[in-house]
């Protein structure tokens, strides 16, 4: 569980206090904690003056608003049709076995989540993937175990 | 039915001028601009295809102060990355043809809604924004673009779901009537275009309404951005004039073993070789956002059908009940037949339900899931049962 009441004042200073700075503020707490915790939707609904059942409906409604645990680095693999015809499958395989999680699971150490997504528009350069904002492509198993070392090396 | 065969056009990616384009727009009166793009015979580069021109004729003609110019760049379409280049290559193309826009249709203030998925694009396009915005204020303009981040709905590029999602909603489609020309994001009257629709009305500005309209067909004015994956040698971006047969597409982007085409993405049309001949990519035949996926013997089409029925059942916002429980129907439908648990004529019991999803559902999410359904099924049908 993660503090959140500075970064909600902060952001809302940022972002403003109207019902139109909902989605930046939950945006950036997503992008500093990788998730919104009950406590952190309640803190915005005070913040901004809404119920927290407002907050909840919309940052529910989006999939890259997670109110689940997730992990620093967010691994998206595209699913889509090209992606899925080009090798997704193999750069699941090879993400799962690095990682020893499934997908849908969070590493123990909370450093990554493994998800599948829809098209991320990187047909022409399928299989494609993210991580957080950052856009892989043409991937192949070899290149997804350098990629993932690098973040292991950063962490 | 007219054909032009296959011609590579470069009107969008071609550098111009944005000073010269811009102070000559600046000079001409509203209603000159409108006419213009009128003229032109453009229509919305997005999928839809409704003509620039009226759209903004139309917001133009509504007297409020506040008006908005929303670009729409939440390109969730699968198959559809034309934006994303757009975007990464002439962003100032965009902005400019948001200024034009605005300066027609009385709007001060344009909003870019940017997927999620894009975002790391974020810094460098609000980098090009501030130049953008020097230059305008130096010609004169009073107008003044922001952006707005998506995060992962693909319902989002649908008009009035995007305006509840700038307004910090769900995003779930509006009932129409009100059109966004007169009660659109906040509530004011906008005119919201696609990220290319944008980029030609600018075109249209610098080389005039004559020249442009000479390309494409009757139906199809001009060309477009093409967006080309699947099994294919040569996948990526591609400028084409409209009115070419799905045979000529084949011909050169093909690898020789082509079966299908689908034509506008999951929400699109499925063209199979028997069709390629007489089938026109365009308003007149099968229109496209710009997406176009080969697929060749070796890919079953069970396994696209059911990629997108997926999909579907996940972006369907869940609002309206023929959408949200249709996709789900329709992807079980699909499973329990290549199951062999139900008869094969089931089939026809989930073309009916496509159907009556096409005129019930709200939005054209749900509408326009039965355009692969039919087109899949009545062409492969021996794939989806065996």
């Amino acid at each position: 569980m993660y503090q959140v009441g500075d970064l909600v004042k902060e952001l809302s200073d940022k972002h403003g206090r109207t019902r139109e700075s909902l989605m930046p503020i939950l945006q950036g707490i997503v992008k500093r904690h990788n998730y919104l915790t009950d406590e952190a939707m309640v803190e915005v609904a005070k913040e901004l003056d809404i119920s927290a059942a407002e907050v909840y409906g919309t940052a529910s409604f989006y999939t890259f608003l997670d109110t689940k645990v997730r992990g620093k680095y967010m691994i998206r693999v595209c699913k889509t049709i090209t992606c899925s015809m080009k090798g997704k499958g193999e750069i699941i395989d090879t993400l799962e076995d690095m990682l020893k999680i499934k997908v849908g699971e969070t590493t123990s150490d909370k450093q990554f989540s493994l998800i599948e997504t829809n098209c991320i528009g990187w047909c022409h350069k399928a299989p494609a993937m993210l991580i957080n904002d950052i856009p892989y492509t043409e991937l192949t198993p070899e290149k997804v175990v350098e990629i993932i070392k690098g973040y292991m090396q950063s962490k | 039915m007219e054909n032009r065969g296959l011609n590579k056009v470069d009107l969008i990616f071609e550098k111009v001028d944005p000073r010269e384009v811009l102070t000559s727009a600046y000079k001409m009166k509203n209603n000159e601009i409108i006419q213009q793009v009128l003229e032109s015979g453009l229509k919305g580069r997005g999928g839809a295809g409704f003509p620039t021109g009226l759209k903004w004729k139309y917001t133009a003609a509504v007297k409020e102060p506040e008006k908005y110019i929303v670009c729409n760049a939440d390109e969730g379409e699968p198959g559809t990355f034309k934006d994303r280049e757009i975007l990464d290559r002439v962003a100032y193309k965009v902005y400019g043809g948001m200024a034009i826009a605005g300066k027609a249709i009385g709007a001060k203030t344009g909003i870019v809604y940017l997927r999620g998925e894009y975002r790391y694009l974020l810094p460098k396009l609000l980098k090009e924004l501030e130049s953008f915005h020097r230059l305008i204020k130096g010609i004169g303009y009073d107008f003044k673009i922001r952006y707005c981040m998506g995060s992962g709905a693909y319902i989002c590029g649908e008009e009035s779901a995007l305006f509840e999602s700038i307004e910090g909603g769900r995003g779930e489609p509006r009932n129409k009537p009100p059109y966004p020309t007169t009660s659109g994001v906040f509530n004011k009257p906008t005119s919201i275009n696609n990220v290319e629709t944008l980029v030609t009305a600018m075109a249209i500005i610098k080389h005039g309404p004559e020249s442009y309209s000479h390309l494409g067909t009757k139906d199809s004015r001009g060309s477009k951005v093409f967006s080309i994956s699947g099994d294919t040698p040569t996948p990526g971006i591609f400028e084409l004039e409209l009115g070419m047969s799905v045979q000529e597409f084949v011909d050169e982007f093909g690898d020789g073993d082509t079966k299908a085409v689908q034509v506008g993405g999951a929400s699109g049309f499925c063209v199979p070789r028997k069709k390629f001949q007489v089938t026109i990519i365009g308003f007149e035949g099968v229109p496209t956002g710009g997406s176009m996926k080969l697929f060749n013997s070796s890919r079953s089409m069970y396994n696209v059908l059911h990629n997108y029925l997926d999909f579907f059942a996940e972006e369907s916002c869940g609002q309206c009940t023929p959408c949200r429980v249709g996709c789900q129907q329709l992807l079980k439908g699909v499973e329990k037949v290549k199951k062999r648990e139900v008869k094969s004529t089931y089939l026809n019991e989930l073309l009916k339900l496509a159907d009556t999803m096409k005129v019930a559902s709200k939005c054209g999410l749900g509408q326009s899931v039965g355009n692969a359904f039919r087109t899949i099924v009545e062409n492969f049908r021996e794939e989806i049962i065996y």
